[in-house]
């Protein structure tokens, strides 16, 4: 039975200089054997977050629990937390071997059954026979496995990964990930990971917390987060996004009509606004608007092709509408034979519910 | 295998055009280095050679005395030598006398046997107006040294070109009369007294300037860059101040009536009546040389721990280590390049430190480079002054080449 509340921050504040708080009364529970990412911009306190709960920084206010136990006051070599860092640190003067041993070696834990534990971590990151190598003679992604499996060679019930694939080339980060991913998923421990990398994020994770300036903006699901975005800031730093800014004139029936500076309404999906008059920034992914839709739509409107970037499976388009020249849509590259020309004049037309009018900012 | 000669473009073999293309380089990086390579062979390379050659060089006496050294080749040793040896010496010494050119003879005759100098220096007046038979009778007329084989012995057992009869010194050994090798008397024997104390003194100032500076380099490596900085200049400013102050300015603070003693009867440690010697002897010594050698210390150990990642130590205590367990299994282990370097650097410089021990020091704490300056500068026996500093040399390079065989040179890191 997995526990719900496995790691449980409450009301958590952090400050290093006593002028700004880096965290601002931060409530977060995680359950046992989930996967959660903290994803924000550099400076939104999620790495603070992860230190606190390692052990090396101490949160200004408010308490972290454990297993219900509370833990500002254990140090870090007592809390049996695994971590990987974000520059690996795997000992430069040990061996694989050694580097896996010491977390075992302090637990004084037998040499026979140190041995079994390395073999079964090392085989767990197909790093076998990798055992009298030094760090230096591995490559950035092998030393990246050493140190997952470093963190989890002691059997830890929490494993804290700080950007670990922030130093890898692109192809070998995605591999890692879905290597961790799998890790994760056979031996069922918590991890608790932090990155700025969304598509790390949506690919790893059991539930996202999206951190910006101290606070969480939203925790959920990977689809979730990108398909209902709860405010105007997650919506811009998950995916891409097309913004509207308006005022709302109608509210009703769960649709409200929004009202752009240059005259058009648009009918969309009220999220924040909760009455009339109110400002609001309408958010919309641009897969989600089509050109020439056979079904009818709720809005339609037509755009200048102002410019066409190729993707390989997609092409992008940034089209002139409702004086928002900033507008994008996916076009996939099946139906290329629409004749796709800048200056060209296009029909473009989206629902309502995936329309979201969110908080003005 | 085959061995075909892979050609550039232009049909030259591809060594010849790389070697072609790369000597202008090569060339130019020459010219670079010429200057300094010059001035290192001129004011390093040909002295320390000529240091050498002069500890074991005794041609000296050899081109003044040809004849003496042949009609002595002759003699036993047990009795006086016979007329011929006089003759033959009256023949070397006369010219030398006329010339004025003995005053070198005495001097070099005399460290072989003290009483040689005051006899020659007689018997230097006199043998202008020697007559020209009975040599014998007329040197021992003119001086009582001439009537004693020892130092007829002294003169035969200078005889050889090339001699290591001052290495023997340094280490108080002395050749008897029968070329054997045996200790100088108790009273004359300070040399290995000299030696022992330098490492001594040496071995202790290092360890002190390990142990002063390993938390230091640590803050330093450690603080944020605003508050290391002043840490910095705090170890650098007296590194850049002459050395001559610092010495004084501790003979100011360790004097008998110093702020140091006077602190010390203030808190009623001491009676003003027995105040503690502080200066002119091994305390003073001590003291001064790790301050004096302390960035020595610091300073690579700091280079070594600036590149020691703060996430190793993290990742220490979060595998589970105690934080001494894994300063002592992680943090420790890296630094040791920098505590190599720092403990060479401290301890080369200590043993052949001169102007600290020759102001603090006293008697009791003057080590063997000031021995080696005395006789630079007092006794003139160079060749003795250079056989030490030959010693000092190996020493060194002994002490290097252990470090080797146990830590591995390419472990030093200075920064």
């Amino acid at each position: 039975m997995a526990k719900e509340n496995f790691v449980r921050f409450e009301n958590v504040d952090k400050s290093y200089d006593g002028k700004v708080l880096v965290v601002k009364g931060l409530n977060l529970n995680i359950k046992e054997g989930e996967f959660v990412t903290m994803l924000g911009p550099s400076g939104s306190g999620k790495t603070t977050c992860l230190m606190m709960l390692a052990g090396f920084e101490t949160p200004t206010n408010g308490e972290i629990y454990i297993d219900n136990q509370a833990i500002s006051n254990v140090p870090p070599h007592k809390r049996g937390i695994g971590m990987v860092f974000q520059n690996y640190a795997l000992f430069p003067h040990m061996t694989v071997y050694e580097n896996l041993a010491f977390p075992l070696r302090v637990r004084k834990i037998p040499k026979d059954d140190i041995d079994k534990k390395i073999d079964k971590a090392l085989s767990m990151v197909s790093l076998q026979g990798y055992q009298a190598r030094m760090p230096m003679q591995l490559s950035g992604g092998q030393q990246q496995r050493v140190a997952v499996a470093r963190s989890l060679v002691f059997d830890p019930k929490l494993v804290l990964m700080d950007e670990p694939l922030g130093a890898l080339d692109k192809n070998l980060r995605e591999n890692m990930q879905y290597e961790i991913k799998h890790i994760h998923e056979n031996i069922g421990v918590t991890v608790v990971y932090v990155t700025h990398d969304q598509t790390e994020a949506l690919t790893m994770s059991n539930r996202i917390a999206v951190f910006n300036d101290g606070k969480i903006q939203q925790l959920s699901t990977p689809n979730e987060l990108y398909e209902e975005p709860m405010n105007s800031f997650v919506a811009k730093f998950i995916g891409e996004n097309n913004t509207f800014k308006g005022e709302v004139t109608e509210l009703a029936d769960g649709k409200c009509k929004v009202k752009l500076s240059s005259g058009e309404e648009i009918l969309s999906n009220p999220i924040f606004v909760k009455s009339k008059g109110q400002k609001t920034t309408i958010s919309l992914r641009p897969e989600r608007a089509i050109i020439d839709s056979r079904t009818p739509m709720d809005n339609n409107y037509k755009g200048i092709i102002e410019e066409i970037i190729y993707h390989g499976d997609h092409t992008r388009l940034r089209v002139n509408l409702l004086r928002n020249k900033e507008f994008i849509l996916k076009v996939p590259n099946i139906s290329s034979d629409m004749k796709i020309k800048i200056g060209k004049e296009i029909n473009v037309g989206w629902n309502s519910v995936d329309c979201r009018a969110l908080d003005p900012k | 295998m085959s061995t075909k000669i892979i050609l550039s473009s232009d049909g030259l073999p591809l060594e010849k055009s790389l070697k072609k293309a790369e000597r202008k380089n090569k060339i130019r990086a020459l010219l670079l280095v010429a200057p300094l390579f010059f001035f290192i062979l001129i004011i390093f390379v040909f002295p320390l050679v000529d240091m050498l050659f002069k500890s074991v060089d005794n041609r000296m006496i050899t081109e003044m005395l040809p004849n003496t050294f042949t009609a002595l080749e002759k003699w036993d040793g047990k009795e006086l030598p016979g007329e011929d040896v006089y003759e033959a010496f009256y023949n070397d010494f006369y010219p030398l006398a006329k010339d004025k050119k003995s005053g070198k003879l005495f001097q070099r005759l005399n460290y072989e046997k003290s009483g040689f100098s005051s006899g020659l220096k007689k018997t230097n007046k006199l043998i202008l107006n020697f007559e020209k038979e009975n040599y014998k009778e007329q040197f021992i007329n003119a001086h009582e040294i001439w009537n004693n084989q020892d130092y007829w012995l002294a003169i035969k057992n200078s005889s050889s070109k090339w001699s290591y009869s001052k290495y023997l010194k340094g280490i108080d050994l002395e050749l008897d009369q029968q070329k054997k090798i045996v200790q100088v008397e108790e009273e004359k024997s300070i040399h290995v007294l000299l030696w022992l104390r330098t490492l001594k003194v040496a071995f202790w100032v290092t360890v002190c300037c390990f142990f002063l500076s390993y938390p230091i380099a640590y803050l330093l490596a450690t603080l944020p860059m605003k508050y290391s900085n002043i840490l910095m200049i705090c170890v650098l400013l007296p590194f850049w101040t002459s050395l001559l102050v610092r010495t004084s300015s501790w003979m100011i603070m360790l004097q008998q009536e110093g702020p140091i003693n006077n602190t010390l009867v203030w808190l009623g440690l001491f009676t003003n009546e027995n105040k503690p010697e502080l200066m002119h002897n091994m305390v003073g010594t001590f003291v001064t040389m790790s301050q004096i050698l302390l960035p020595f210390m610091v300073l690579p150990l700091y280079s070594v721990m600036k590149n020691i990642p703060s996430s190793l130590m993290k990742a220490g205590k979060s595998l589970g280590g105690t934080p001494f367990m894994s300063f002592m299994k992680i943090y420790f282990p890296l630094t040791i390049p920098g505590i190599g370097a720092g403990c060479l650097l401290v301890f080369i410089l200590a043993i052949g430190y001169y102007i600290t021990p020759a102001l603090v020091g006293g008697a009791s704490g003057t080590l063997i480079s000031n021995v080696i300056a005395y006789h630079m500068k007092y006794s003139l026996d160079w060749a003795f002054a250079s056989a030490l500093g030959t010693m000092l040399l190996v020493g060194v390079l002994t002490i290097y080449w252990i470090y080797h065989k146990l830590v591995g040179i390419d472990n030093i890191r200075l920064g």
